[in-house]
């Protein structure tokens, strides 16, 4: 029996430990910082972008939970951290940990109601809460409203660094904080949490009858997403010193998919290549056409489904298996 | 009090004629279409261009709007939908908003961002006293319509033969299609069926709810609301869910106007919570 | 009048061009970077401020004070971090001048720090909010205040035998802005506001606040609806015999928008509201303007485009009074206090608020030649945002 747990732990190991690819990823990004100075900006939005990815692949990619409404904890995070630096505690990294939390409340309240039901009534209940949620934050006094929280002070990362509007110290923070949370959420999705979530997302029948508690997990899953979307939320507040009710509409709930399914779900680096990619295609079409590039992400997205998600993607994430084998 | 139950009522029935195509599309083939309020868009700017640009009666505008919009659904339908049916819902939202993207900036580019107008016959404006209850012509009209469209649906669902096809291919495609019914074909009629009568929805509400290019992102989550809560076994679901919300969007903004968008979202969540299915659903 | 001021435009560019040719290279590019909503449901504001700011720039041909002025144009639509995250990559990468466009107020609110940290002058074309203004020393603005239409038209209804209004506004900043101060000195005057309704920005049938404000019996409905939404509104007044009962309906210009007048049809007749600027306004400029403008680009101007249009003008007369130098305290030093005839009457930079001085004009929507237009019979002369005077 005790080969038996030692086998079982040694194989989990063997699933957590850093593949030569990740760490190549990685010393590009530092490299980044470095060799593209005059882009910080747009860097710092697609790690942001690339952590609310990841926040999608947990619920998408490992639990299999398809939500169009996923703003709505990205929105609470952004408030939140925007409050705090409103009101004097502009400290970031204590923001960003309680805008996490502030999310994570909101995700765990809200589960019980997506939960219930099949795939489609959950796209409807992820969609109207996120829809409730948007409306409270137009409607109350504290968040603006349709003008935006203004006066957003932030102090200087861990006391050390102020923001400037170049948008160095907004990456390089940025960066770190997807790097932590990454390797925070290899280690979760290799815990057997994450092993059983990929079992309830294969078959939730089977899963409940060797004794997984499905729903407890579902309900947890759904709280640790909610608090990685609150995190990148309180990121996006912080780096801009700004909050609309821009970070609770439609399509952001929408681009999240999209960034994670153009990266592929499932191996957490999904939402960081795909956020790589859709920033830089978003960012030369508008500044080709900037009535109408709507129009050819759009086209992108029907092509991506008629020619097949995973003939487009299987690339990467192929790559990947590949290395999972040799290491 | 009357008038407003009156407006809620006219405000529904148009909500239904151009939802009932999705609670098809959605109930009986089980395809998640978020594109639909394109069809509704198309429909609307036909009946325009053939208002006012060539002074086509508006009543002779409706039927030509709902046959555009069915002849574009059908053709996307033959060409795009059919590949997309039997992938997953994750997929099928994808490439619908996909759709949605496409068609927002294909219309702005042809026909400019401003709103549109159709250019109503004169016998269609003002409103008539029945009974001490003032009511706009133009929202009775839509009432006649709208009802008639429903009888004429459910009759057609519940008594044709090609209802009976129809429900039978959605039960279980295989075994339809080992009976020898084409299931493609009726699938493909449903789809252009379902968007003739959102294109003519639109045209009914261009005068109501506004037409512009943002018009099917505007109404998705209407659309969807009517779909979800009324269940997706039939019409009957889907046509007592756009009542009750245009009813409590209309009363809800009127007696309550602090909370009132709050209204039909508060009512879905609480209806789905209830009852996951809907609140007609089939037995399964 | 268009070839005696491009004449006169390129003279003056040749005698700032043989002063400064001391220093200056020729043909240096000044960049202004213009960010408009172009997708989203603002869209209409957009495009009319960039055919109007563009149809200036081809006027002057495209060079000031020796200097080839380019436009970058963004899209930002209608999103407030967007128009931040914009701006701050025209300053950084692009090296912009100046900053431009701004469609709404939140947009020009976030975006306000940037230009206050680097210097930029900013030029509000479109977004209509009082504090704008306050939020930073390098802002500018060519378009309006909500304010000064909305004061206006309380002054004249007060005058014209109007006692009791119910008002409805669309719920964000503009629309709160001009219930306020319509309502205020309304009241001053010694009118009555029954109601004060506010309908959702995302809102698709207007037809139970109409009917709140059938039941309250007013003289007449105020109302304020942003550009583009204001014909759903229109037709059902009208569907409800709002327009028979004795209800008047005024507000400030946008629900007859120039752009849109045309589609309501003959229910418009006889509504009477106070704004900066109608395309039919009677000067030589505005016609040689408006011609010009549907030669271009197939659409009525509206006020809109005069934001973008006299944003224009400003920028580059403010680079000829610098002789063609781009730093931002001098430019922007250079363009308060300017003033000039615009297509939509005189206007001017108030030196101590950078904001906009212009006439309001009270108008009456009539046919012309077949066509609706908003007819001014009465001015109010340069008109200070009335906000401030408080």
């Amino acid at each position: 029996m005790d080969s038996l747990h030692a086998a079982a732990a040694k194989s989990l190991a063997m699933r957590t430990r850093l593949h030569p690819a990740e760490i190549a990823f990685w010393l590009c990004a530092v490299a980044s910082y470095f060799l593209l100075p005059g882009k910080h900006l747009i860097l710092s939005e697609i790690a942001i972008m690339a952590l609310f990815a990841l926040s999608v692949d947990l619920l998408l990619g490992y639990a299999g939970i398809v939500s169009l409404g996923h703003a709505a904890f990205f929105g609470v995070g952004a408030y939140v951290a925007g409050l705090l630096g409103k009101y004097g505690y502009g400290e970031p990294v204590l923001g960003l940990v309680v805008g996490g939390f502030g999310a994570a409340v909101f995700g765990f309240a809200t589960s019980f109601l997506v939960l219930r039901g099949t795939d489609l009534t959950r796209l409807m209940v992820t969609l109207g809460v996120a829809l409730v949620f948007y409306e409270i934050a137009n409607k109350a006094g504290f968040t603006g409203g349709a003008d935006g929280l203004q006066g957003v002070m932030m102090g200087p990362v861990i006391g050390l660094f102020e923001f400037d509007i170049f948008g160095h110290v907004a990456y390089a923070y940025s960066l770190i904080v997807l790097f932590v949370m990454i390797m925070a959420a290899r280690r979760i999705v290799g815990s057997p949490f994450g092993l059983s979530l990929v079992a309830i997302k294969g078959n939730p029948l089977r899963a409940r009858a060797v004794g997984v508690p499905v729903n407890a997990r579902l309900v947890g899953v759904y709280t640790l997403a909610a608090f990685y979307a609150g995190v990148a939320g309180a990121l996006l507040a912080q780096t801009q010193a700004f909050v609309s009710l821009d970070v609770l509409a439609f399509h952001r709930s929408a681009d999240g998919l999209l960034v994670l399914l153009i990266g592929g779900a499932g191996y957490l680096y999904g939402g960081v290549i795909g956020a790589v990619i859709f920033k830089l295609m978003q960012d030369q079409i508008a500044a080709l056409t900037p009535q109408y590039w709507q129009f050819w992400i759009g086209l992108f997205l029907v092509a991506l489904v008629i020619i097949g998600r995973d003939r487009l993607i299987a690339g990467p994430a192929a790559l990947l298996n590949l290395l999972r084998r040799r290491s | 009090m009357l008038t407003i139950l009156f407006d809620g009522v006219a405000y529904g029935m148009l909500l239904f004629v151009i939802a009932c195509g999705l609670a098809i599309t959605l109930g009986l083939m089980n395809f998640v279409n978020l594109a639909h309020g394109a069809f509704a868009m198309a429909g609307g700017y036909v009946a325009v261009v053939l208002a006012n640009r060539y002074g086509v009666p508006f009543l002779l505008c409706l039927p030509l709007a709902f046959i555009a919009s069915a002849l574009i659904g059908l053709l996307l339908e033959r060409t795009l939908y059919v590949r997309v049916y039997g992938k997953s819902h994750l997929d099928q939202v994808l490439f619908t908003i996909g759709l949605v993207f496409m068609s927002v900036a294909a219309v702005d580019y042809v026909m400019g961002s401003q709103q549109q107008f159709i250019n109503l016959p004169e016998w269609l404006r003002g409103r008539i006293d029945i009974m001490g209850v003032g009511v706009g012509r133009y929202r009775l009209l839509i009432i006649v319509i709208c009802g008639a469209l429903t009888i004429l649906l459910q009759s057609i669902l519940s008594r044709s033969s090609f209802g009976a096809k129809l429900r039978a291919s959605v039960d279980d495609a295989r075994v339809a299609r080992g009976l020898g019914i084409p299931v493609d074909r009726i699938f493909a009629i449903t789809f252009a069926v379902g968007s003739g009568l959102a294109g003519l929805g639109g045209a009914l509400g261009a005068e109501i709810l506004g037409l512009d290019p943002t018009f099917p992102l505007k109404f998705m989550i209407y659309f969807l609301i009517v779909v979800t809560v009324g269940g997706t076994s039939g019409v009957t679901g889907p046509l007592v869910a756009a009542l009750l919300l245009g009813v409590a969007d209309v009363a809800g903004k009127y007696y309550v106007p602090q909370i009132g968008s709050f209204v039909i979202y508060t009512i879905m969540i609480v209806v789905l919570i209830l009852r996951p299915q809907g609140l007609f659903a089939r037995a399964r | 009048m268009m070839i005696s001021r491009r004449v006169w435009v390129s003279l003056m560019g040749a005698a700032g061009l043989a002063s400064a040719s001391s220093g200056a290279l020729a043909q240096e590019t000044v960049k202004i970077g213009m960010i408009l909503p172009l997708t989203g449901p603002f869209t209409p504001i957009g495009k009319q401020v960039e055919a109007g700011a563009k149809l200036y720039l081809s006027q002057i041909g495209g060079v000031v004070a020796g200097k080839k002025i380019e436009i970058v144009l963004r899209d930002d639509g209608g999103v407030p971090d967007a128009t931040k995250r914009i701006a701050t990559e025209l300053v950084v990468n692009e090296k912009v001048n100046v900053l431009a466009g701004f469609g709404l107020t939140p947009l020009a609110m976030a975006t306000a720090p940037i230009a206050t940290q680097s210097k930029t002058p900013l030029v509000v074309m479109a977004a209509g909010t009082t504090a704008i203004v306050d939020a930073s020393p390098f802002i500018a603005r060519t378009s309006f205040t909500q304010a000064q239409s909305a004061a206006t038209i309380a002054d004249w209804a007060a005058k014209n035998g109007i006692k009791k209004v119910v008002t409805l506004v669309t719920d964000y900043a503009p629309g709160i802005d001009s219930e306020k101060f319509f309502s205020e000195p309304f009241k001053a005057a010694g009118g009555e506001v029954l109601a004060q309704l506010r309908a959702p920005l995302q809102n698709p049938d207007y037809a139970p606040f109409l009917q709140r404000v059938i039941d309250a019996k007013p003289d007449a409905i105020f109302v304020f609806v942003p550009a583009g939404v204001g014909a759903a509104l229109m037709k059902q007044y009208v569907e409800r015999g709002m327009d028979k009962s004795g209800i008047r309906l005024i507000g400030p210009g946008d629900i007859t928008d120039d752009d849109l007048l045309n589609g309501y049809g003959d229910s418009a007749l006889g509504v009477v509201t106070a704004h900066l600027y109608s395309a039919n306004h009677p000067s030589a400029a505005n016609k040689a303007y408006v011609e010009a403008f549907k030669k271009a680009n197939n659409m009525r101007p509206n006020f809109m485009s005069l934001g973008g249009y006299d944003g224009m003008r400003l920028i580059t007369e403010a680079l000829k009074k610098t002789n063609g130098a781009t730093d931002g305290p001098g430019l922007i030093a250079a363009m308060k206090g300017m003033s000039w005839e615009s297509p939509r009457g005189p206007i001017s930079i108030d030196p101590d608020t950078r904001d906009i001085v212009q006439n309001i004009y009270i108008r009456k929507v009539e046919k012309v030649d077949g066509e609706l237009y908003n007819v001014e019979f009465e001015t109010y002369p340069s008109v200070k945002d009335p906000a401030r005077k408080k």
